[in-house]
């Protein structure tokens, strides 16, 4: 049977370094997902999850479960990832439409010729812009609306969860929800309009 | 309408986190409200766009990377106060020594002052030892040849 994340990190605590392993296998994905995300910035986004796990690993001797693991892990990186765009260690730059998804390919990914009208690279093309208009909207959220969308709509993780992290009520989290959806709705809508299903 | 009676409970209502309570009360307000109908239509296509915002990979390298970092962090038990953590009898002697050291220090100083006495006795003595016949009243008071001196000659002894 499965050890619960919790479980796992008790065996972290007791110096099982192959549960650290798991936990990072399990999560090292949705994290840099979701630091990415906060800062737009691959390399950084790296950086920034390593540096959560490396705290989650300094703080394995003092470790009390007293929320879910991904409550302590997601506001470990939610702190990190608002510190360091306060600290504006991350430029906000203007993602173009050659920009890669892979933190570690260094940007290979061959340019786009727009002379070649192939259906498949005009359907490559308009999939890499309108990313990136997601990517710009969702950049341009106030800071806590943009945590509570990517912790709900990309994490899933729960309402006490998210407010936990973000430090508010619940109800203050579905208004903070409710507002970030509602101008995500006005800045997307020409692509909301033009239908929303990949 | 009321309306905004009812936005903070339509995204929870949508992804189904709401309880049967809240549900059936916006199921009954989306009924009579085509303008909450329409958002929330809305907002499903918004999140089905929102799903277009393709995952980033996670470079090959990142793992080892990380273990590298972990390799580097320090030992626990290090420096000297780990070393002390590490030997407890020892940091209980040391500790101890130190609480009788602050123990003396404390202490008042007796000894010292015998000595500063014995030597202000000493000096005392050869004061004395020193003194001059004359000026001591009480050889003066006893001397007997002041009492052969005649009196018509003899003044009252001077007294000093």
């Amino acid at each position: 049977m499965a050890r619960s994340d919790v479980q796992l990190m008790l065996d972290v605590k007791a110096g099982d370094a192959q549960s650290f392993e798991l936990l990072l296998q399990k999560y090292r994905t949705p994290l840099v997902n979701f630091l990415y995300r906060m800062v737009r910035d691959a390399a950084a986004a790296e950086d920034l999850a390593q540096e959560v796990f490396l705290r989650v690993y300094r703080a394995r001797k003092k470790y009390a479960p007293s929320a879910k693991f991904t409550t302590w892990l997601f506001r470990i990186a939610t702190n990190l990832a608002l510190n360091a765009i306060r600290d504006g260690r991350f430029r906000q730059m203007e993602v173009s439409i050659d920009e890669s998804t892979s933190a570690g390919d260094g940007g290979e990914q061959p340019r786009v010729d727009v002379a070649d009208k192939s259906p498949g690279m005009v359907e490559q093309l308009m999939q890499r812009d309108r990313a990136a208009v997601i990517h710009k909207a969702i950049q341009a959220l106030p800071e806590k609306q943009r945590v509570a969308v990517l912790l709900h709509k990309y994490h899933d993780l729960d309402y006490d969860e998210i407010a936990r992290i973000l430090e508010c009520s619940e109800s203050a989290l579905k208004s903070l929800l409710f507002r970030a959806y509602e101008t995500l709705r006005v800045q997307l809508a020409p692509l909301v309009a033009r239908g929303g299903d990949s | 309408m009321n309306c905004e009676r009812y936005e903070t409970r339509l995204v929870a209502y949508m992804d189904g986190r709401a309880t049967a309570a809240e549900r059936a009360a916006v199921e009954l307000h989306l009924v009579a409200c085509a303008d909450c109908r329409a958002r929330v239509e809305e907002f499903r296509r918004l999140w089905g766009v929102l799903d277009e915002a393709p995952a980033l990979e996670v470079s090959p390298a990142f793992d080892a990377r990380l273990r590298q970092r972990i390799a580097a962090e320090p030992a626990r038990g290090t420096g000297l106060f780990g070393w002390l953590v590490a030997q407890p009898r020892l940091a209980i002697a040391l500790a101890c020594l130190v609480a009788l050291a602050v123990w003396i220090s404390a202490l008042p100083p007796v000894a010292q002052d015998l000595a500063n006495n014995t030597t202000r006795s000493e000096e005392e003595f050869k004061m004395i030892k020193d003194l001059p016949v004359l000026e001591d009243l009480d050889v003066l008071a006893n001397f007997e040849a002041l009492s052969e001196v005649p009196a018509t000659q003899g003044k009252s002894p001077r007294k000093l």
